[in-house]
């Protein structure tokens, strides 16, 4: 994550007059850190990298709409939170409905249909992990994924979710209580002897 | 101050995100609290199986479309644009060039002419009275000014 700059405010002001080779510049500096955002909402390459790009279109039709002098990144990652959780409710609907006949809809509630694949050097452990993190309700995977994912400070998480810097801690306790929970890793858990 | 305060900042002192000075008094409470040295030691085992997890990078070749793709979408969103205005427009003017064809056209029954002017009329008052609900609630928005 970079930090706030004037070359970022020129572009941005440049965009702004609607130079498409200035938020092509915009595109590339932040790309890696939306897709991966977006991987870590909703779990697989395909939707991460399609949630993405949209989210950058949907930026770039309504560049009027940003304060000047603000930051891209705080902005834009609101854009893209809101398009991911959109997307999860579509989906969890869409396989709520799918599994009505079936008479399953808990199941629809809890799963998140997270691809193990995307896990770098997969082992059980990680896999683990990694679908825990996906029961975690989005507003606590949220700060997991910015902390954990794109290690951002907690001044950068804040200025993100435009919140102080005690919700920010507030919430990784309570996200990183809940993982505990779905892990069992608490005094006397399951995975107890995990490193 | 309670154990209740420290856990507020038992995250940051994970996470480094302390001041030598809260980092200091947090180690000292620490060493005298056996309840946050077992909850520390725990989320100290979680952070060690999160940081674990890395996401695969997608190879170089999607990054290097990935601008084509978003510029490829903003074009069509103007192209689709232009083709929808455009389709309204000439909608508009052979419904026009129409309808003005058969009120004109003495060999059409006057009571046909009368039902279609009815329906126009409908239409027309059912679009305006749509827009000026609409306008009505625009102005009224108190988002609507509302930057981020």
């Amino acid at each position: 994550m970079t930090g706030v700059c004037q070359d970022e405010i020129i572009t941005m002001q440049r965009c702004r007059r609607g130079s498409p080779e200035a938020f092509e510049s915009l595109v590339n500096r932040y790309m890696k850190d939306a897709y991966f955002i977006a991987l870590g909402f909703v779990g697989n390459r395909e939707d991460a990298m399609d949630l993405s790009q949209e989210a950058f279109v949907r930026a770039y039709r309504n560049m009027k709409h940003i304060k000047p002098g603000r930051r891209f990144f705080p902005w834009f990652y609101q854009i893209l939170k809101n398009l991911c959780i959109s997307h999860l409710r579509k989906r969890r609907y869409r396989r709520a409905s799918s599994l009505d006949g079936e008479d399953c809809p808990e199941v629809a509630a809890t799963t998140d249909c997270f691809s193990p694949e995307v896990v770098a050097q997969r082992n059980e452990t990680k896999d683990t992990v990694w679908q825990a993190i996906s029961k975690l309700d989005p507003k606590h995977r949220e700060v997991i994924i910015l902390r954990h994912f794109q290690n951002m400070s907690y001044d950068q998480i804040a200025e993100a979710l435009f919140c102080n810097k005690g919700t920010v801690t507030s919430r990784l306790y309570y996200a990183r209580k809940r993982l505990q929970e779905l892990l069992g890793t608490e005094s006397g858990g399951s995975t107890h002897d995990m490193p | 101050m309670t154990c209740h305060n420290f856990k507020d900042l038992m995250m940051g002192y994970l996470d480094n995100e302390l001041s030598d000075e809260a980092r200091r008094r947090f180690e000292q409470h620490v060493a005298g609290c056996p309840e946050c040295a077992r909850e520390l030691k725990e989320f100290k085992r979680l952070k060690t199986l999160t940081d674990e997890v890395t996401l695969v990078e997608p190879e170089d070749r999607i990054w290097q479309d990935y601008w084509n793709g978003i510029y490829n979408r903003i074009e069509r969103g103007v192209g689709w644009i232009i083709f929808s205005v455009a389709a309204i427009l000439l909608t508009i003017y052979g419904g026009f060039r129409a309808i003005e064809e058969m009120i004109k056209d003495p060999e059409v029954e006057v009571l046909f002419k009368a039902g279609l002017l009815a329906l126009l009329v409908g239409l027309a008052i059912l679009f305006v009275s749509v827009l000026r609900e609409r306008i009505y609630f625009w102005k009224k928005d108190r988002y609507k000014d509302v930057r981020r």
